[in-house]
């Protein structure tokens, strides 16, 4: 320890984090249960149904879970292309 | 019943481990019967802290597949004739652990006059992270003051309000905060996050602030667990964190600068 350390003040960092760590944690704790984990795997198994009969591009289907009031609304949307070439 | 009890964080190397077998000691030190088990399979651990790594001759998994027996697996604790470990398994894959063979077991510990069952769980959110909170009536949230952890524990707290039995139930799980390796100092000096703060942004109570201490490694290097250096502030301040877990009211110590007086100022100590 040097004999003038005393002399710099070190800027408190603990409010820094309380901060960004209420903003965080907030932030996950609103996206808990609006988005399960099982979407995108729902969505590439979609996929590959889907491309049993129709070609289509990855980004073709798209997976959402829509709160409505209290219910809650699966919202799939599977765009198919002008020419659907079958599989 | 058992009262099942989850010693959880999220991230790794809080002092999950280190809590589990303090809280286990405790509250064998206060005549209850408790078993203490390592759902950490491939990276046992409990065994070291709790000093009994060279008694383990069977495991959870052994027990879970019908190698072993219940009994045969416990291993007793040389301190205290009513604690009991039960070793992870060190060389099979984490698929090893079934639900319903977690189940059995807990109910045959149970059976068996238990009091207590403390599950240590792995880091992360894992299948074994999964199954050590799966059943737990109640869990410890063992977190140290620093944004990772925090954030790690709120994740937890999400999975135990989801993924437990009792949640599947429409019940609760019983959460309580342990904070580890506190500093007042750098509380004080702004540089740490408070007990309050954490409390706040969790929105937990808090059962216990243990104090960043070197004893707390001393004790692991020697296979005791840090609550049984009875002179340690960590250890008085796990004990006070078993009374509080079993409903006392203790009023929270070392959370506070101590006010050095001149001569200790002057010659340490």
């Amino acid at each position: 320890m040097g004999l003038f350390d005393f002399l710099i003040t070190k800027k408190p960092t603990a409010s820094i984090a309380k901060d960004r760590l209420r903003i965080i944690v907030a932030h996950e704790r609103s996206g808990r249960g609006s988005s399960p984990d099982y979407l995108p795997m729902l969505q590439r198994e979609l996929l590959e149904v889907i491309r049993k009969y129709v070609k289509v591009e990855d980004e073709a289907v798209k997976v959402d879970l829509i709160g409505e009031g209290d219910n809650k609304v699966l919202d799939i949307s599977v765009a198919l292309p002008e020419n659907p070439i079958q599989a | 019943m058992a009262e099942i009890i989850v010693v959880t964080s999220g991230k790794g190397g809080v002092g999950k481990t280190t809590s589990s077998a303090s809280v286990a000691c405790g509250l064998a030190r206060r005549g209850h019967k408790v078993a203490v088990i390592d759902f950490d399979v491939g990276l046992r651990n409990l065994d070291l802290i709790m000093g009994c790594e060279r008694r383990v001759v069977y495991d959870f998994v052994n027990v879970i597949s019908g190698e072993a027996g219940l009994k045969q697996a416990l291993i007793k604790d040389k301190r205290f004739d009513n604690l009991f470990v039960l070793a992870a398994s060190q060389t099979r894959d984490k698929d090893a652990l079934t639900t319903e063979g977690v189940e059995k077991v807990l109910k045959d510990l149970s059976d068996e006059g238990f009091d207590y069952i403390v599950c240590d769980s792995p880091a992360g959110i894992e299948k074994g992270a999964f199954l050590a909170m799966y059943f737990a009536d109640q869990a410890i949230v063992v977190v140290n003051p620093e944004v990772s952890s925090v954030r790690d524990s709120d994740r937890i707290l999400g999975l135990l309000a989801s993924k437990t039995k009792r949640a599947e139930n429409g019940e609760r799980v019983k959460e309580h905060l342990l904070l580890t390796r506190y500093s007042p100092k750098r509380v004080e000096t702004g540089e740490m996050l408070s007990v309050g703060d954490v409390e706040e942004i969790l929105g937990l109570k808090t059962i216990g602030v243990i104090p960043e201490s070197g004893d707390v490694l001393n004790a692991s290097n020697k296979g005791e667990p840090v609550i049984l250096e009875t002179e340690s502030d960590a250890a008085q301040a796990y004990d006070d964190a078993v009374s509080r877990l079993l409903g006392e009211d203790r009023p929270m110590r070392f959370t506070q600068v101590e006010k050095k007086g001149f001569f200790s100022k002057m010659f340490g100590g």
